[in-house]
């Protein structure tokens, strides 16, 4: 029965619903797969005992003709989400052991919607990473390697646990975040879909906080169908998030066969960036001939900010994070190492319950925002950002999508760039702009590189038209016929 | 603009962070590289150009002035502590910050 796990999320659903199979069944074959999976260290804190009786109970409601739009369908949650009587981390330190009294509301709505639950997804600390080695609880290794080779790679980050565990099919999808390009770097490094919605499509309450406003929920799955059932059941307007939007919730699935003819899109030639491998040069104008074939129309535009989009968001995010996380006080939850002296308290717990590039990225943040230099950072990357982000609008006035690569390389090895934190910031290269302007952005897998790793194209589109970054990815993957997988090594 | 010793001491004060004294140099390169590589953003005219928070344009809603019964709600006071370190009688205890 282990092909149960081969199944894309919208086969289970609807296999469910038919009675081809059961819930428990299904629940049951992910539990075992995950469990032979180890050596990929995905998921943080495992849930068989949820899954079950969540299974249990949706077969209980299949057997009556009810249920949600994700009824029985096993998924797992990014440990970024705070899930309600399961310990979430944001794979820090400082957290361990924190078991949330609440559910975050986009977990929530999977709940509600049926999911099943089984386990929590490993990822870099508190998001903060492009290649999944910044958690506390060790590296996410890749279940994809280069021929020939046994090098650990990185599943890209920050939802590493989620890209990894999609890609091994260890759950019919996951939940992500994506705050620089946390879904669509990942996505592209394993072969998979990674889908960031407009910024204020999906509430951001009860997700553990980086930078509040770039960070964005969305899933990651094995295609593009499974990426627009599950952003349905995510998405949607809620009070708790002041900056969540209130607008109807379309029905993404529908959109997918409509197609691209008439459509106008855009190829900004500034994503040519240098030292990028031919290949992605190469896969890039191959999507351009697929959009071409079916039906769009190819514009080149100019987007000649995009190489200041980096620098913002590493003054911005940061800002955001050291404001963020000064709440990680040892008195309130997580950990702390006492002192007779509260300010030397805060001190020596923040020091041992954040990691290097936590403390990194906090330092960096309080100095762009400290006295002094508030203005010549911090207020000149929000001015800079107003740019970026009225040059990718006036743009977008032009043309429905904008056609990229989704990152500038394929998957590295672990511990090849980590020592650099500039070389790893330029993963998120071609991603970051789709933060800094909210708009929604996907990664599509459309080929392999030379030593068999996967590359993504990304979509971008207009804010709240996910629609039609659906349309064009599945576009993409009609064209691209993307069926490679990664040899399962791990089980 | 480049960062010493003494300002990677000030600003972890500030950060509350506690950075032993052989962190400080180290970091202080680190900080620097990342910081000379954001220098760029002064090649660009921002003139006139407003700074933006966020993409949302939107207002801050405001909420009922009465008790929420839902998840954020008051009375629960077991919940509010249920992850502290150290609590008594639904207090969060902290070393004595008043002499």
């Amino acid at each position: 029965m282990s092909q149960l796990t081969d199944f894309t999320l919208a086969q289970v659903r609807d296999g469910l619903k038919a009675k081809e199979f059961s819930a428990q069944e299904v629940t049951e074959a992910y539990i075992t797969a995950i469990d032979g999976a180890d050596a990929l260290n995905t998921f943080i804190v495992k849930t068989p005992d949820i899954a079950r009786a969540q299974a249990a109970a949706s077969d209980a409601k299949i057997a009556k003709g009810e249920g949600g739009a994700l009824e029985g369908v096993p998924l797992g949650i990014k440990d970024l989400y705070c899930t309600k009587g399961t310990q979430t981390t944001a794979a820090s330190k400082i957290l361990e052991g924190f078991i949330p009294p609440y559910d975050s509301t986009v977990s929530g709505k999977l709940a509600a919607d049926g999911a099943v639950m089984l386990g929590k997804l490993n990822l870099d600390e508190f998001a903060m990473g492009s290649s999944n080695e910044t958690s506390a609880f060790g590296d996410v290794i890749s279940p994809w390697r280069r021929e020939g080779s046994e090098t650990p790679l990185t599943p890209g980050g920050s939802s590493g646990g989620s890209s990894a565990a999609v890609a091994a099919h260890l759950c019919a999808g996951a939940t992500a975040t994506d705050t620089g390009g946390s879904i669509r770097q990942p996505a592209a490094f394993t072969g998979v879909v990674g889908m960031k919605p407009t910024y204020g499509r999906c509430s951001r309450w009860g997700i553990v906080a980086f930078a509040s406003s770039l960070d964005q929920a969305g899933p990651i799955t094995r295609d593009v169908r499974d990426a627009a059932i599950m952003l349905k059941s995510m998405a949607g307007h809620d009070a708790k998030d002041s900056t969540s939007i209130n607008r109807p919730v379309p029905d993404y699935e529908a959109a997918l066969g409509q197609g691209v003819k008439g459509m106008k899109i855009g190829v900004p030639k500034e994503y040519r960036v240098d030292g990028m491998p031919v290949e992605i040069e190469n896969l890039w104008q191959q999507g351009i001939d697929w959009a071409r074939a079916a039906g769009a129309e190819i514009v080149d535009v100019s987007l000649p900010l995009t190489k200041y989009a980096l620098p913002v968001y590493y003054i911005v995010a940061p800002a955001e994070a050291s404001s963020n996380l000064a709440r990680y006080d040892g008195v309130k939850y997580g950990m702390r190492v006492d002192d007779p002296d509260i300010h030397v308290q805060y001190a020596k717990t923040r020091a041992a319950g954040f990691g290097p590039e936590v403390q990194r990225r906090i330092l960096i943040g309080t100095y762009v925002l400290s006295a002094g230099y508030y203005d010549a950072y911090y207020l000149r990357a929000q001015k800079v950002r107003k740019k970026i982000f009225d040059e990718m609008m006036g743009v977008l006035s032009g043309v429905d999508l904008l056609l990229t690569p989704s990152s500038p390389s394929a998957a590295f090895g672990l511990g090849e760039k980590s020592d650099d934190p500039v070389a790893m910031y330029l993963n998120d290269i071609f991603t970051v702009t789709a933060n800094l302007a909210g708009l929604p952005g996907i990664s599509v897998p459309a080929g392999l590189d030379n030593q068999g790793l996967p590359l993504g194209l990304q979509l971008i589109g207009r804010p709240f038209d996910e629609e039609t970054v659906f349309r064009g990815a599945q576009m993409l993957e009609d064209a691209a016929g993307f069926t490679a997988r990664p040899t399962p090594w791990w089980a | 603009m480049s960062i010493d010793k003494d300002t990677v001491r000030k600003v972890a004060k500030l950060a509350r962070i506690a950075l032993p004294e052989e962190r400080l140099e180290p970091m202080a390169e680190e900080l620097n590289d990342i910081l000379g590589w954001i220098e760029q953003l002064n090649e660009v005219d921002v003139d006139g150009v407003e700074a933006m928070a966020s993409t949302v344009d939107v207002s801050l809603p405001l909420r009922e002035d009465v008790l929420a019964t839902n998840e954020t709600g008051g009375g629960q006071p077991e919940a509010v502590v249920a992850n502290a370190p150290k609590t008594e009688d639904h207090f969060f205890v902290v070393p004595k910050v008043v002499e």
